[in-house]
């Protein structure tokens, strides 16, 4: 049978989903991860921007990129997203209003996304254009799980609830359970982003050990 | 009946020793043994020697003894307030009886707390321990001690639970355990309670006991004209700069009342008398240092009286030397500030990083009325400081060298 994906598509997509994760092992996209995932609907919204962003920004810039001069690549790299980005924002406003009032500045600010321009830069500027679709994926949503997992906990923890339905019950308040406010500032969202890191770490023993 | 007790632990040391049936546990074996005596394993008699083999559970047990005034006090501040929030005691009258039933009170309402602390604090530390093939740590022996000490008493236990766990892993386990910590781990479970948890650590409802506790004194009614906030509380939210502090029955408070330390706040942060007892223990033993003692006071009271120049809020209006004595400061002061693996080591950054302390401290009571009470900010924002303070403390050092050379 023929392989669906070659090797190094393959590698493209599903390296970035846990070896080669942006957030936990590369440390991107740190700033948005801790300021959308207070609720996991916010962080679910904003996990998709980013994966058609960087996925489809990756496909523009690996199809012009025997075209763009090389000393000024970056602001092309920054054009194309800025487009990409004023679309995705134009949607969200006009389809999902409430959480693109709730994520705020945060959906221009994927932009200035790390994640964004390190792959534009490292892998679309190398690679054809389907593989940096792939790429683009797999890098996205690397970037989603993680911000589900964190947001998973931040809402059950800080508001009682999954998507805005309320699972602890009522029975728990009565008996003196108090929501965790911690869990609503970003300081908690970076000890858990840390948890998440330290668990990657103990599980992919291939880290370099001293 | 020391040296029984020695002989004892010497005949089953071989079963935890390497080889030994038991020595998975070593261990707690070895935490509890050298608890009890010195461990027989000195310094090595090779090169230059700053430390003897003296074990840190022996400076620890000071600061323990040290905290005890202060604990047996804040017992019998949780029956006082208690008692008299139901009436039952009357003010300026204690007698014998009632004095011992306010102290029976506070003691069983404070004993789940010292419990549950230790239980949830040594349970992490011994499996880490155990996990590791490590030493247990002593650090947990004063930290445990502490939390119950620098809560309010209505923290529901579960709570203190949570917030002893996140702190001992995230404030210590995390960075290497006993020693290595940047943060006090005390202060930190505190800190964890404060923002986790505002409303059962902050407010008029939570630093007296109104509801009885193990089914003892349950559903009384309060008093008229009771009022469960604390000094610096009612300093927070009042209305103009000449409102006056007032115990729980509506009296005003005076410089004395304030030492005497019989109004609500946490546990063991009331009592001047009895932290300057511990004070004093800590000073006498070299456990804890003058400096950074001194300067934490000499800090607070600089920046309350520059702000009593101002007076434009009940806070600033506050003479400098309530400051010193109202709420956590002084009890900061003696036992936080001065925890030597968090504090600044050099000997002038001793000086700085207490003066600094007392200085945040006062600035957080008198510029934001959220914040009631600073000293735990403070000491936690000077942690952060600490190793900077002590890395330019050695530059100066060096560079004078430099040029006298």
């Amino acid at each position: 049978m023929a392989k669906l994906l070659s090797d190094k598509t393959r590698e493209a997509f599903m390296g970035p989903l846990n070896a080669n994760n942006p957030v936990v092992v590369q440390i991107l996209g740190i700033c948005s991860a801790l300021a959308v995932t207070v609720q996991l609907k916010n962080a679910l919204v904003m996990g998709v921007a980013v994966t058609v962003i960087v996925a489809l920004a990756n496909v523009v810039i690996s199809a012009l990129r025997n075209t763009i001069p090389g000393r000024i690549r970056i602001i092309v790299q920054l054009v194309v997203v800025a487009a990409l980005v004023t679309l995705v924002s134009a949607i969200l406003k006009a389809f999902l209003y409430d959480v693109s009032v709730a994520l705020s500045v945060y959906i221009g600010l994927i932009i200035t996304n790390c994640i964004l321009m390190g792959r534009l830069e490292a892998y679309a500027m190398s690679n054809g254009p389907w593989d940096s679709f792939m790429d683009g994926l797999g890098n996205g949503l690397g970037y989603t799980w993680v911000l589900a997992v964190i947001a998973f906990v931040r809402e059950l923890l800080g508001s009682g609830s999954i998507f805005g339905f309320q699972v602890i019950p009522d029975w728990c308040y009565e008996h003196g359970y108090v929501n965790n406010g911690m869990m609503m500032m970003p300081a908690m969202a970076l000890i858990l982003a840390g948890c998440i890191i330290w668990a990657h770490r103990a599980l992919n023993d291939k880290e370099d050990k001293k | 009946m020391f040296n029984k007790l020695y002989d004892i632990v010497e005949k089953i040391r071989p079963n935890f020793e390497e080889g030994g049936k038991l020595h998975a546990f070593w261990s707690v074996f070895d935490g509890f043994a050298t608890f009890l005596f010195t461990p027989n394993t000195p310094a090595k008699r090779i090169g230059a020697q700053i430390h003897d083999g003296n074990d840190s559970k022996r400076t620890m047990i000071m600061v323990v003894l040290a905290l005890v005034p202060a604990m047996l006090f804040g017992m019998y501040n949780v029956g006082y307030q208690h008692f008299l929030a139901t009436g039952e005691l009357v003010k300026g009258a204690v007698t014998c009886a009632m004095f011992w039933k306010a102290f029976a009170f506070g003691l069983l309402a404070l004993l789940p707390y010292i419990i549950v602390s230790y239980l949830v604090g040594l349970g992490i530390e011994f499996t880490v321990a155990q996990w590791k093939h490590e030493e247990i740590a002593e650090g947990f022996l004063v930290t445990g001690f502490l939390i119950p000490l620098i809560v309010p008493i209505n923290t529901p236990l579960w709570m203190v639970a949570i917030a002893t766990a996140f702190a001992v892993i995230f404030a210590k386990e995390v960075f290497g355990g006993t020693g290595y910590n940047i943060f006090n781990v005390a202060l930190i479970t505190r800190a964890f309670l404060f923002f986790a948890y505002p409303t059962k650590m902050s407010g008029d409802q939570v630093f007296v006991r109104t509801e009885g506790t193990w089914g003892w004194d349950n559903g009384k009614t309060l008093v008229d004209g009771f009022s469960g906030a604390t000094p610096l509380g009612q300093l927070a939210t009042a209305p103009d700069a000449t409102a006056q502090i007032h115990d729980t029955l509506g009296s005003p408070m005076t410089l004395l009342d304030a030492m005497n330390g019989l109004y609500p706040g946490s546990v063991g942060e009331t009592c001047v008398w009895a932290i300057a007892l511990g004070a004093l223990l800590l000073l006498v033993t070299g456990v804890a240092s003058w400096k950074t003692m001194l300067s934490v006071f000499v800090g607070g009271g600089v920046t309350a009286a520059l702000f009593n120049l101002s007076g434009a809020t009940a806070v600033a209006a506050t003479p400098w030397y309530m400051h010193l004595v109202l709420g956590g400061f002084a009890f900061g002061a003696v036992f936080m500030a001065t925890d030597p693996v968090t504090s600044a080591r050099t000997e002038v950054g001793k000086y700085i990083y207490g003066f600094m302390i007392g200085m945040v401290a006062i600035i957080v009571r008198a510029l934001n009325p959220g914040y009631p009470e600073g000293m735990m900010l403070a000491i936690l924002l000077m942690n952060c400081l600490a190793p900077l303070i002590d890395w330019c403390v050695v530059q100066v050092n060096i560079s004078k060298r430099m040029k006298r050379a």
